[in-house]
């Protein structure tokens, strides 16, 4: 019953990492592209890594796992965050269809 | 000092975690090595908090974990539409929102939490005006409304003031 569950998650985590990296290369800009990255990868790797717990249960594999899904949980938001500012300040524009641009109008006063 | 002796249990659980299945020795030297790592880390992680705060905060914590991870999989099926639908129907902004949360881990818990969520990356935060830069992959009509919040973040903070605040 738990290898089933867990090699269904493992499955689910797949296709949302393929997702995320699809739209990598669909979306138009650096800032949409992160979105889909940290989005789409976070919760696929984070379903793989559970799913993989599920199959291995209380073991020495499952238990890395189960810490590794903590700490992607933890760093996978700040690194998205700190890539899109260093982007913003370096200067790479967002692309034409962006609506509003407080950010940029902030850090040009 | 609880607050101390927390850091070191949560090292020493790390450790335990790491060195599946426990035995005595990886016992005994998980104690010695969080010991040592809990002395070395300790002012940087242990700051003066406010005292005279509710028990009731970590059951909180709990529900804020549920919201969140119920709202990070809606995100995460509404981000995947986005990808496969043929026209990419997105409306990429950044926008400025403001916060009340004060203090740094509750405002780390935040940007974390929008950058997890609905079509949102936190870009700068500006601590003492309390203004939070965002950028959301489709901007709704109306949104950002005349207060400068979004839905999705009041609710966040909302929960996060009664934990950290």
């Amino acid at each position: 019953m738990n290898e089933t569950i867990g090699i269904s998650l493992i499955v689910i985590g797949l296709v949302f990492d393929f997702l995320g990296c699809l739209g990598l290369v669909r979306f138009p800009d650096v800032y949409t592209r992160l979105q889909a990255s940290a989005k789409c990868v976070t919760l696929g790797t984070c379903g793989i890594l559970f799913g993989l717990f599920l199959f291995k249960g209380f073991s020495a594999t499952g238990m890395k796992a189960l810490l590794c899904l903590a700490f992607i949980l933890l760093t996978a938001p700040v690194s998205a965050h700190v890539l899109a500012r260093g982007a913003y300040r370096s200067g790479v524009k967002p692309c034409k269809d962006t609506v509003i641009d407080q950010y940029g109008e902030s850090i040009n006063k | 000092m609880v607050s101390k002796i927390l850091i070191f249990m949560l090292w020493f659980l790390v450790w335990l975690l790491l060195s599946w299945p426990p035995r005595i020795s990886s016992f005994i030297t998980g104690a010695l090595v969080s010991a040592f790592v809990s002395f070395m880390t300790m002012d940087i992680l242990v700051k003066d908090r406010p005292s005279g705060r509710s028990p009731l905060r970590y059951l909180w914590f709990v529900y804020y974990i549920i919201i969140f991870l119920w709202e990070c999989l809606k995100a995460n099926i509404d981000v995947a539409w986005r990808v496969l639908h043929p026209k990419l129907p997105i409306r990429p902004a950044t926008i400025k929102i403001r916060t009340d949360l004060k203090s740094d881990i509750g405002l780390t818990f935040l940007a974390n939490s929008i950058t997890l969520t609905p079509g949102t990356t936190t870009i700068d935060v500006d601590k003492q005006n309390g203004y939070i830069y965002i950028h959301v992959l489709f901007l709704k009509e109306g949104c950002p409304d005349h207060d400068m919040r979004l839905p999705v973040v009041s609710k966040f903070e909302r929960i996060l003031k009664k934990v950290f605040e």
